[in-house]
């Protein structure tokens, strides 16, 4: 999965949309619960991952999908929320469920254009 | 796969010489055809895994090996902790003991003629499948804690089977050492919907009968009688191992500097065993096998209720129950000296040889049951430890056919429904909530297993014994 922005908090957003992907049709998802989440970690590489780990775990208690996101990154610390809906099978044909994101080609970096990139390789 | 610096020292055995960081050679299983068509990041993982301290003999790579999480899936290696040997939570993956069981019974293929929508219907109606779904089971704390340290044997005492199944799973059903209080709150919290789910993905339940045997007496002892049906369960410790995952390969990672420790890849994430998190993790990992062992052993019973309503007669005594992601501490020989290792196989299943005593009493002259799940309309296969597997691989075999193919591209190659009537047309239904999901696992983005396990049987790491061919196939 990659994400692309012109920070590292939108490149977080899009990797996260990606990981909806995986699973479901975004544009089937509905807004209609907003879940926040805080994640903390020292480098932007753990961060995503601690980011992507933390939407799988609310999607995987809360047996629902988002097809939205809004990150914020301070000094290591990741403040946002994700949006969406509970799980309809019958609308959504969930695909698969993602068992985690792993450390594999992990990595949050800035390209020549000075956008910033962040992808990760998911279990599922 | 690129074949330079790779020495060929059998028909189907091929050894990589130890380079820059690798402590130990990496020693791959398969035959030129197989070997060619593996992706060369197999390779690499496979020398960095034998880069990691304290690994004994060789870094090995199954049949079926394919590009993995820092471990390549299929890869086999022992660490020895009087060596400062280490444990890796990217060794044993995010699905601690995903395994396969598998039932007998004496029901025939043409029973089950005339039954089959029905039963499809009832199986897929009693095993929760799929994204969102969820147990029958509420566990609090106190009930978590008992499952997690007690397994298919808790399971069984709340009611799902009978003491006889434990008699037919690693370990008794019960890995000793499990320590729930190495579990955090997420991972308990992400379990407590979901005992007895199967999951999604390449988990599943099958309907299967008795194809071929390629072993008569091995199949007698088995109990696997040509015709016959037979019941197979492939999935893992579900939420809250996948968790598990989760946390201690970060902790790891961040731990591992700390130990000195240069990871070539940081999925490969892993600490001393002999350290406060090494520790940790065996205890939080073997708990989630547990937790794998007890979600199997729901699913069989209630497996075993759906059979039941439809046809009265169905034993589903259980074959064999084992598991092909996981970390365990076994006794060796190496260079002639009995050693404790603890074996990581990841995507590899364990193959002890005729007359070891782990091996169940009935089944132990011909060998461990291995079981070889199949890909949803192909073979799935039963293959039994032999006396060779442990100079070569510490007793390991294969574990699948393994995927060839992306999910992304099987979807841009098959649609789902074209698939279940395709295979409908071929008497095998096909049951899952998502006809995308089904796309995701076509049969043709899987190598052939035939040749995996063929290839398994000449590099004398297990014998076969029985294909099975699939009649019902229930998936997430």
């Amino acid at each position: 999965m990659e994400g692309r922005g012109d920070t590292p908090a939108e490149a977080f957003e899009q990797t996260a949309m990606a990981l909806t992907a995986v699973v479901t049709d975004p544009a089937t998802l509905r807004d209609e619960v907003s879940v926040p989440i805080r994640c903390r970690a020292p480098d932007l590489d753990l961060l995503l991952f601690e980011w992507l780990n933390a939407v799988v775990y609310e999607m995987a208690t809360g047996r629902r999908l988002f097809g939205g996101f809004r990150v914020r990154i301070t000094d290591g610390e990741l403040t946002g929320e994700a949006r969406g809906e509970a799980v309809d099978v019958s609308r959504h044909t969930p695909a698969v469920e993602v068992k985690g994101a792993t450390f594999t080609e992990l990595s949050v970096r800035r390209d020549d254009d000075g956008r910033w990139r962040a992808r990760c390789v998911l279990d599922v | 796969m690129y074949l330079q610096d790779l020495h060929r020292e059998g028909e189907c055995r091929w050894r990589i010489d130890p380079t820059g960081a690798m402590r130990v050679p990496a020693v791959i299983y398969a035959d030129d055809a197989l070997l060619t068509d593996m992706d060369d990041k197999v390779r690499q993982q496979l020398c960095n895994v034998a880069s990691l301290p304290g690994i004994v003999g060789a870094a090995y790579a199954m049949p079926d090996a394919h590009w993995g999480y820092g471990f390549p899936i299929g890869g086999v290696a022992a660490f020895d902790a009087e060596q400062g040997g280490v444990v890796s939570a990217g060794g044993v993956g995010f699905d601690i003991s995903c395994g396969v069981r598998t039932l007998l019974s004496s029901c025939t293929r043409e029973d089950v003629r005339g039954f089959q929508e029905r039963l499809a219907h009832e199986l897929a109606r009693a095993i929760p499948a799929g994204v969102g779904s969820t147990g029958r089971l509420r566990l609090d704390d106190r009930e978590l804690d008992a499952m997690l340290t007690g397994g298919a044997r808790w399971a069984v005492t709340r009611g799902f089977g009978s003491v006889e199944d434990l008699e037919r799973i690693e370990e008794g059903g019960c890995i000793s050492g499990a320590d729930p209080g190495a579990i955090s709150e997420r991972a308990r919290r992400r379990q407590r919907d979901e005992m007895g789910t199967l999951g999604s993905g390449n988990h599943y339940l099958e309907v299967q009968w008795v194809a071929e045997v390629h072993d008569a007496d091995a199949a007698a002892a088995f109990g696997l009688a040509p015709g016959n049906i037979v019941v197979s369960i492939h999935c893992g410790s579900r939420g809250l191992g996948h968790q598990v995952g989760t946390d201690y390969l970060r902790d790891m990672v961040i731990a591992a500097p700390s130990f000195g420790l240069t990871l070539p890849d940081r999925e490969l994430a892993c600490a001393p065993i002999r350290s406060g998190i090494g520790t940790r993790y065996i205890g939080a990992m073997r708990a989630a096998m547990n937790c794998a062992l007890a979600n199997r052993q729901i699913l069989t019973h209630l497996c075993r209720e759906s059979f039941r309503s439809v046809l009265p007669g169905f034993e589903g005594q259980l074959l064999y129950d084992v598991s092909h992601n996981i970390c365990k501490e076994e006794r060796h020989t190496v260079d002639g000296r009995s050693r404790r290792l603890h074996v990581h196989r990841k995507g590899a299943t364990r193959a002890f040889a005729p007359g070891d005593a782990a091996v169940p009493e009935g089944l132990r002259a011909h060998g461990q049951p291995v079981l070889i799940g199949g890909s949803m309309g192909t073979a799935s296969f039963v293959l039994a430890g032999c006396e060779s597997g442990e100079a070569l691989a510490w007793s390991s075999a294969c574990h699948g056919a393994g995927r060839s193919m992306s999910r992304h591209q099987a979807t841009r190659q098959w649609r789902g429904r074209e698939l279940v009537d395709q295979l409908a047309g071929q008497g095998i239904l096909i049951r899952s909530p998502s006809l995308r999901g089904v796309a995701e696992e076509a049969p043709g983005a899987y190598k052939s297993v035939e040749r995996v396990v063929e290839v398994a049987e000449r590099a004398g790491l297990a014998r076969r014994v029985a294909r099975l061919q699939p009649l019902i196939c229930v998936k997430g």
